[in-house]
């Protein structure tokens, strides 16, 4: 199974955002780099937007996520509730 | 009022806007799209997973835009300049402005020509937002570097120096490659070995590098760019997939053209390697470790994912791979000796830059390139900067001068020639040679700078003429770094050692 990876920048609007990532996604591993928070997790991450909007106390809309995404490894799906990268193999 | 409807029917809605032509076939309207032999059976199942409509594109791009010019104007009027490590990191934003910027704008024409050339027209309206990002790109980074404009030299006529200076002609002659090609190897060229492969070695470590060198303007601009840059590589991903479902004779051709355009990006970044490994005095990471992590891991598990269309990794990978523990040192080298002729600075790593290189390339640099640039130094040291007076043998397809060394030993330079109607023609390594060998018609055209100049088509002979025809200020432009107008004016606001009053270049 490969690594998928999502570049966030490391910015207050990102914050909710992680935290939904290590909830929905408990093997993910965050790091910090400079200016930016890399996340990588095997075969698949999913952004969901309940969990962010929990964590933010606001609707998030999954195109949001462009506000804050630097790149990303991966192929993407996404719809209303959700914002996924995976690898099929 | 009716409900709001959900992505996926948004999607469709806005994005299938196309007709069946009836004044004149469809295929006299959009006549481009079948002459490179790629088979299209149905453009309908053409699909952006990001299902990004025209309402969004404009609401998360203006979103974008007000808060990397907010932050463009703090660093502005907090004369964010004077918080850099050190005024050698702004010539990687030279580098950059000269050699980068402009192929946005190269990606802006490219992608508009694709949008209106593409039958299926999902794919062309993905291709015109593309094409109106690149547009912002170019422009958020002159932008941008107008404010290190007013206190550094180096990047004041950079559109005139893309199209003349023979280091920009490296990545210049890149995308004159993919703009002369037809609209589907663009696609592949750009969308996708460029994109989705390569622009993250540029925009997530460089710019990462640049935050940790205190340069929020560029790690702004950067990471806009990059967030950009995400949908772009889904575009080129969609894009490849999308040729490799529609037929399978597609399959020979997009692999012909992915292993051309890998090879091609990665020459262009060779660049960035030096950028990273040496211009930045501050490195989060190395070259080697970004190509670990950005091409080999992330590349390989795209290319793990494109095995079940038949298509594989590159031959020429493990060249790669050998290369990762040479490029920068190589580059930098030939950079070094040539910044007579350059708008860039160049130097000599400190002593704790060169530590910091055998650290994270303990089988290479103090073997191959310790000892050379010590010698190097010492000589500058002692008064004699080598400056190069003479023009490189540049290969014929890449357009880098011959520096590279065999694969397999670092001690010789790799040396490749090719025949064409009874002209011989060079090149640096196998896979640019093949590049040529397939298609020699197209690259005995290019326009080389040594050929250029010797023929007396830059200004005239000699250097001093040259570099006049490429309008720099010499003296200021060109030449070390040690002694140069920067390095004064540099300590001079910082106060530092060796600051002399002199005239400091904006006020």
């Amino acid at each position: 199974m490969s690594t998928v990876f999502l570049a966030l920048q490391d910015v207050d609007d990102s914050r909710p955002v992680v935290e939904a990532i290590k909830k929905d996604n408990p093997s993910a591993v965050v790091e910090s780099q400079p200016a930016m928070i890399r996340i990588t997790a095997e075969g698949e991450l999913v952004v969901k937007r309940e969990t962010v909007s929990n964590e933010s106390g606001t609707d998030w809309d999954p195109q949001d996520i462009h506000l804050i995404l630097i790149s990303f490894g991966g192929n993407v799906d996404e719809d209303d509730d959700y914002f996924k990268i995976f690898w099929q193999d | 009022m009716a409900n709001k409807l959900n992505m996926r029917d948004r999607y469709k809605l806005m994005t299938r806007l196309g007709w069946e032509t009836s004044y004149q076939p469809m295929d006299k309207v959009f006549p481009y799209d079948s002459y490179e032999g790629i088979k299209i059976k149905d453009w309908d199942a053409w699909e952006d997973p990001f299902r990004m409509t025209m309402d969004a594109y404009w609401k998360y791009q203006g979103e974008k835009e007000k808060k990397l010019y907010a932050i463009m104007d703090a660093f502005s009027q907090s004369n964010g300049h004077l918080n850099i490590s050190d005024a050698r990191y702004v010539n990687a934003l030279k580098l950059f402005l000269q050699g980068v910027s402009p192929l946005e704008y190269q990606a802006h024409r490219g992608f508009a020509r694709q949008g209106r050339h593409f039958t299926g027209e999902g794919a062309r309206v993905a291709c015109q937002m593309q094409s109106l990002d690149e547009l912002r790109h170019v422009q958020t980074q002159i932008h941008g570097m107008s404010h290190f404009n007013k206190y550094f030299d180096g990047f004041h006529d950079f559109a005139h120096w893309h199209d003349r200076v023979w280091y920009l002609s490296v990545p210049k002659s890149f995308f004159d490659d993919a703009n002369t090609a037809g609209p589907f190897e663009f696609m592949v060229a750009i969308g996708f070995s460029f994109e989705y492969v390569l622009t993250n070695l540029l925009f997530v470590p460089f710019m990462s590098g640049a935050a940790y060198n205190g340069d929020m303007s560029t790690v702004s601009f950067g990471f806009s760019a990059q967030s950009d840059e995400a949908r772009h590589m889904t575009l080129g991903l969609e894009a490849i997939r999308f040729m490799l479902e529609q037929h399978e004779d597609n399959v020979p051709i997009v692999q012909r053209w992915i292993d051309k355009w890998l090879w091609r990006g990665y020459k262009v970044l060779s660049l960035v390697s030096a950028m990273m490994d040496y211009m930045l005095p501050e490195s989060p990471m190395s070259w080697k470790e970004a190509w670990e992590v950005y091409f080999e891991q992330n590349g390989g598990a795209l290319f793990n994912d494109l095995a079940r269309y038949g298509i594989t990794v590159p031959d020429y990978a493990e060249i790669c791979t050998k290369e990762k523990e040479h490029l920068s040192h190589q580059v930098w080298g030939i950079l070094y000796n040539h910044t007579a002729a350059a708008a860039i600075h160049t130097w000599m790593p400190d002593d704790a830059k060169m530590n910091w290189l055998s650290e994270k390339y303990p089988d290479t640099f103090d073997k191959y390139y310790r000892p050379r640039f010590e010698y190097w130094r010492d000589q500058a040291e002692n008064g004699n900067r080598y400056y190069s007076q003479t023009l490189p043998l540049v290969c014929q397809t890449c357009q880098i001068p011959m520096g590279f060394t065999e694969p397999d030993d670092p001690t010789q330079i790799s040396y490749r020639v090719s025949e064409y109607n009874g002209d011989k023609y060079h090149f640096c390594s196998d896979p640019c040679k093949a590049i040529f060998d397939f298609e020699p018609e197209k690259y005995c055209h290019a326009w080389m700078p040594p050929q250029q100049i010797f023929q007396g088509n830059c200004g005239g002979e000699g250097l001093p003429a040259v570099l006049e025809h490429y309008k720099f200020n010499l003296g200021a432009d060109n030449m070390d770094y040690v002694g140069s107008p920067d390095e004064a004016n540099w300590n001079l606001w910082k106060g530092l050692n060796g600051s002399v009053s002199g005239d400091v270049k904006a006020s």
